[in-house]
């Protein structure tokens, strides 16, 4: 399977990435040198074989329903490029 | 001064106690030879120098009470990949610019609850996403080793280059590191250092920035195997901030060092036997196979005949799982922020700037893998030869193997800015093929250093354990090292 130009434009809008037609030309060609790589796992027979969801055969731990954390909203937006009363500014999102 | 830095983590060890120079000694001689090295290696992107001192002092103190805890007063770097505390952390990536967490990641806290002193932050592969360290936003770094007959600047490897640089360039008396595909096993074995990528869920991923979450593990780069135990013993510890992280004890890996190989059973896999596989990572296997059967270990011809498949697995699981943990990296909370009309136009000039072509390409392959209309084909599908390459080597260990020896690198470090693998995605991609099958399967691996190739450049054995037999792992390697010896760079910086 390969891309075209339009595709990796539309994979780029769904990532959230801006990408010029120049970009998006060169990124084509790359992407379908990896594609045409594992192009490979075609030759392979996965009948009646489970995908592997857990990597150590575990369930996954639940921990008691309880706060044991928070009051830090000072802490959580200190990284951020804008904000305000303990918001995130950004800029408008709904018309 | 320059002496304190030549010893080992067990050798500072034994030289605190026995008060022949203090930790802040050894600190400062450390942050010497950074100031002095850092501009040519390109090692370190941030130094700690302050707060290394402090903490220095603070074990002083500890030894001076003979309450000296296992790395009282070790200087070690950190991958920029793990949260610290109020100190630069951004993976190397331009799009977290700025980023200081204001809390620890799980392991850095049990190195520091040790003891162990911070140096600073060690540069990597953006997003650890990379073989080679050249994808690093503060720019490559420089192999410490060099080939006898040329002046040529060599990767260090990846994505871990300023860890295993920073070790073999003694700038730091060990690093921790990542592996996802290979990130601490590759660039050990480009250095002629010790790395060790634990059994999936041995160490917390918590507060480590993730790249693909069922890959992704911390292990220590070392000079030597001992030393490697000694830090992967503190590092290692289940937490209950990390699902997958497991809860089964962390045994005394050195204690493994010395134990006797007689009658282990040792798995030479034929499929790692690969076309165009270099004469002389062929004779250094062989060479490693000799050592193991004169220390009286048995060896054994396996199978696992899902080898090949591994890379063409992992290159569609791992940027799947990227590409949702890099979601997150929008200009919204942290890091870089390039503004648009209009909130979306912000994301995608955010995400644009802020990160490189390799991020960017995984990002898009990831996207596009996972897609509707292509989840099926290729993300269900790798998931399911995941299952049979994981089923592979199960068999093997169900059949009585206690290890798997290979080569652990398809050839010795290249150039810096190597024009054919710039050019072609899947060739650097493929300094991985003997490395990735493990993190597929979540077994233990390790690098040791086995010897040099015709140009004086280093290269490295990988063996291969059973889930959390780490130890056995460490009994193999030690033989190893004891039959190799040490391998250490010609200082050209």
């Amino acid at each position: 399977m390969s891309v075209d130009t339009e595709t990796v434009k539309r994979v780029a809008k769904l990532a959230r990435i801006a990408i010029d037609d120049e970009a998006a030309s060169r990124m084509t060609g790359e992407l379908n040198a990896i594609l045409g790589f594992v192009e490979q796992l075609n030759e392979v027979d996965v009948a009646g074989v489970e995908p592997m969801t857990s990597v150590i055969p575990m369930a996954m731990r639940m921990r008691a329903d309880e706060v044991t954390d928070g009051n830090k909203a000072a802490d959580i937006v200190a990284n951020a490029p804008a904000q305000a009363d303990n918001f995130f500014m950004v800029p408008k999102v709904v018309e | 001064m320059t002496e304190l830095t030549k010893l080992t983590i067990s050798e500072i060890r034994a030289g605190l106690r026995a008060k022949d120079f203090t930790a802040l000694e050894l600190t400062e001689a450390y942050l010497s030879e950074i100031e002095k090295a850092n501009g040519k290696i390109n090692a370190y992107v941030a130094v700690t120098a302050d707060k290394a001192r402090e903490m220095a002092r603070a074990s002083d103190e500890r030894i001076a009470q003979g309450e000296a805890r296992p790395l009282e007063g070790v200087p070690v770097g950190v991958k920029d990949l793990f949260a610290t505390e109020g100190v630069h952390t951004q993976a190397c990536s331009h799009i977290l610019d700025g980023f200081k967490p204001p809390y620890e990641s799980t392991v850095t806290a049990n190195l520091w609850n040790d003891g162990a002193v911070m140096l600073g932050k060690l540069n990597m592969d953006e997003f650890a996403m990379g073989s080679s360290n050249e994808t690093s936003y503060y720019g490559p770094v420089i192999n410490p080793w060099r080939a006898d007959d040329s002046d040529r600047d060599l990767v260090p490897g990846g994505s871990s280059g300023g860890s295993a640089a920073a070790v073999a360039a003694q700038l730091c008396a060990g690093a921790t590191a990542t592996d996802t595909g290979g990130s601490i096993r590759q660039p050990a074995a480009f250095t002629a250092t010790v790395g060790i990528k634990p059994t999936y869920g041995r160490c917390s991923r918590w507060g480590i920035v993730a790249f693909a979450s069922s890959l992704d593990q911390a292990g220590p780069i070392t000079r030597d195997v001992r030393d490697a135990a000694i830090m992967l013993k503190s590092m290692a510890s289940v937490d209950l901030k990390d699902t997958t992280s497991v809860d089964v004890p962390v045994p005394d890996y050195e204690a493994a060092l010395g134990q006797s190989v007689k009658g282990l059973k040792i798995g030479i896999p034929k499929e790692y036997r690969v076309d165009g596989m270099p004469a002389e990572i062929e004779a250094l296997w062989q060479k490693g196979i000799d050592w193991l059967r004169d220390a009286g270990a048995e060896i054994v011809d396996i199978s696992l005949p899902h080898t090949k498949y591994a890379l063409a697995t992992y290159y569609i699981v791992a940027p799947a799982e990227a590409s949702s943990n890099l979601a997150r990296y929008d200009g919204v909370r942290y890091g870089l922020r390039v503004p648009g009309k209009d909130i979306i136009e912000m994301y995608e000039n955010t995400r644009a700037a802020g990160f490189g072509r390799e991020v960017k390409r995984r990002i898009l392959i990831g996207t596009y893998v996972l897609s509707a209309g292509y989840y099926d084909a290729y993300y269900v599908k790798a998931q399911k030869v995941r299952t049979l390459i994981k089923r592979d080597f199960d068999l093997a260990f169900e059949a009585g193997v206690d290890a798997i020896l290979t080569p652990a690198t398809p050839s010795a470090a290249f150039g810096i800015a190597d024009e054919t693998l710039h050019n072609d995605p899947v060739k650097m991609y493929l300094n991985d093929i003997f490395t990735v099958t493990v993190n597929m399967a979540g077994l233990p691996g390790m690098s040791v250093p086995a010897g040099l190739d015709s140009k004086g450049l280093p290269l490295g054995l990988q063996l291969i354990g059973r889930p959390f037999d780490e130890e056995t792992l460490f009994r193999v390697a030690h033989v190893i090292e004891q039959s190799a010896g040490r391998f250490e760079p010609k200082r050209w910086w």
